[in-house]
């Protein structure tokens, strides 16, 4: 479930004037800022651009990003922008650093819907002239790369049904793969990125059934086999994504000093799906509130907007 | 029927065929643009509650697999801007490739298909011209011994060649079956422009050899604005 908190009747004229007034002269009134935005979903942020940019001739997004600095400005583009558009970003902002984050290309592939993985697709290509796949081959190579390329090419199949014997027979396949270290990179690759969701955790459930522990568990290796990593973080994405995201938090809070990419990164793209599964998972798993942890990590504006997203209370 | 059904009809008809018609699915794949080919993968879904892909990679064991799934799954950027350097060293790694791998196993090389289902086809005719320059032949005679790579690079760079074949191989005199029903299959998908100029070339021969409601067909593409 959501986090957000958005109520239903919205002017959007007067939130476009509310944000010019927070944007003008001396200064910037972040909490007015926090306050509308931090409130809004996407579909209505969206209607609030288009009365902005009608009242005053100017991309909001664009002001937004002069007046904003640090984390704070990193979180609010990132919260602003449609989320198959965010997605683009955010993939693009992966693939083009020195050492490519590809865990974040596997979560936007393996946790999106498949329409809206089509959808982050189509933004990508409005966005950078190049498709998705162009670029995701042109940074990465081998086995990695052939990983990559079919898990954001995809376009899983969308349905409920699951067939049994192929669940049988696909575990059974994976298993051999992990087992005999030698990987069968083409089957395992061949069944992460064509089979259905539904129809991948029937078979993950197989595995855990048949072996005992859970396929990630098996691929727990050398940390320094890129395809692995990869591998294991696809897996995880779409076995359990809650999990898989809750893990992220953690780690992303846990270290000396947080990573607020990671951070911003999952709370802006859960706040209106499943930050509110996402959060129960986190305490039960820590013993503490996200809110709780998130606030004694962050500070100032950053602090506020990541704890007005997750649902606390004006 | 709507064009994404017949599409998806098509490549599943295909797939079952086996081997000898698994250049319907190159061009499919390759001659539709990336909104009609995503809409046969949705059609695909619809019609037989799988994707595409799965059940080629499923029901495909040789070594055309990777090449042909990751066609059915590319969704090629269209616009025209293209970097002439790019395509250079791309043209060059394809050389390379076809020069010192081994010709057959071509199909299953990476790069080979990582460049020709990711880039864009403006880039690709780019990477086309750029190989013309590098090397005496085109990359398309040069890729004569593995027979879908050819059909592909046709279909992506030089579409009225293949329809060419496709029409010549119809209209002879001992056209068989499937060259009757490969011409059919293009006159009912393909629109416009690009088919009518080819059928032009061959209208004497519709006119001469054609018979019956097949023949309206032909003239009436004749006939089609472009």
């Amino acid at each position: 479930m959501a986090t957000i908190d958005a109520p239903s009747q919205v002017s959007f004229q007067q939130d476009a004037e509310i944000l010019r007034k927070a944007c003008k002269g001396w200064g910037t009134d972040e909490k007015a800022i926090i306050s509308v935005l931090g409130h809004r979903n996407a579909a209505q942020r969206k209607q609030i651009r288009l009365a902005y940019e009608e009242l005053y001739q100017e991309d909001l997004v664009k002001r937004l990003e002069s007046e904003l600095s640090g984390d704070f400005e990193r979180a609010v583009y990132r919260w602003i922008l449609d989320p198959a558009d965010r997605d683009a970003v955010l993939a693009n902002v992966a693939i083009k650093k020195l050492s490519p984050d590809l865990h974040v290309i596997v979560e936007i592939s393996c946790t999106r819907s498949p329409e809206e993985l089509l959808a982050v697709r189509r933004a990508y290509q409005a966005r950078y002239k190049h498709s998705l796949e162009e670029d995701v081959a042109a940074h990465t190579k081998g086995d990695t790369r052939t990983l990559l390329v079919a898990l954001v090419t995809a376009f899983r199949y969308d349905g409920e049904e699951i067939n049994t014997r192929l669940a049988n027979s696909e575990a059974k396949i994976l298993h051999d793969a992990v087992e005999d270290k030698k990987f069968n990179h083409e089957e395992v690759i061949r069944i992460l990125t064509t089979r259905s969701k539904m129809q991948l955790m029937a078979t993950f459930n197989r595995y855990s059934d048949d072996h005992g522990a859970s396929i990630t568990k098996h691929l727990q290796g050398d940390s320094g086999d890129e395809f692995l990593l990869v591998l294991r973080t696809a897996v995880r994405c779409l076995n359990d994504s809650k999990k898989y995201f809750e893990k992220v938090l953690h780690n992303s809070i846990r270290r000396m000093g947080t990573d607020e990419d990671a951070l911003t990164r999952v709370i802006v793209t859960r706040a209106e799906k499943d930050l509110k599964d996402i959060k129960e998972l986190y305490h039960k798993r820590n013993s503490v509130a996200l809110e709780q942890a998130v606030a004694k990590d962050t500070s100032g504006d950053y602090k506020a907007l990541l704890l007005t997203l997750l649902g606390k209370e004006d | 029927m709507h064009p994404w059904e017949r599409d998806a009809r098509f490549l599943k008809k295909a797939l079952k065929k086996g081997p000898p018609q698994y250049n319907v699915i190159v061009e499919i794949a390759c001659t539709r643009s990336s909104d009609q080919l995503l809409g046969a993968r949705k059609a695909y879904h619809s019609l037989f509650n799988r994707s595409i892909e799965e059940d080629l990679a499923f029901h495909i064991k040789g070594s055309e697999r990777k090449l042909l799934v990751a066609l059915v799954s590319a969704y090629r950027y269209e616009g025209s801007k293209v970097k002439e350097d790019t395509a250079r060293s791309e043209a060059k790694a394809l050389l390379n490739a076809i020069n010192n791998g081994d010709k057959r196993k071509i199909v299953e090389d990476d790069e080979v298909v990582t460049i020709l289902t990711a880039r864009s086809k403006p880039h690709l005719k780019e990477v086309y011209e750029q190989y013309k320059k590098l090397s005496n032949k085109t990359i398309t005679e040069d890729l004569e011994v593995e027979l879908l790579l050819k059909e592909m690079m046709e279909c992506l760079c030089t579409p009225q060649t293949y329809f060419t074949k496709i029409f010549d191989a119809a209209l002879r005199d001992n056209a068989n079956e499937g060259a009757k029903k490969a011409l059919t299959r293009l006159v009912a998908t393909q629109k416009g422009g690009e088919i009518k100029e080819v059928a032009t070339k061959f209208e004497e021969q519709i006119e001469e050899r054609v018979k019956g409601a097949y023949k309206d067909v032909l003239v009436g593409v004749l006939a089609k604005e472009g």
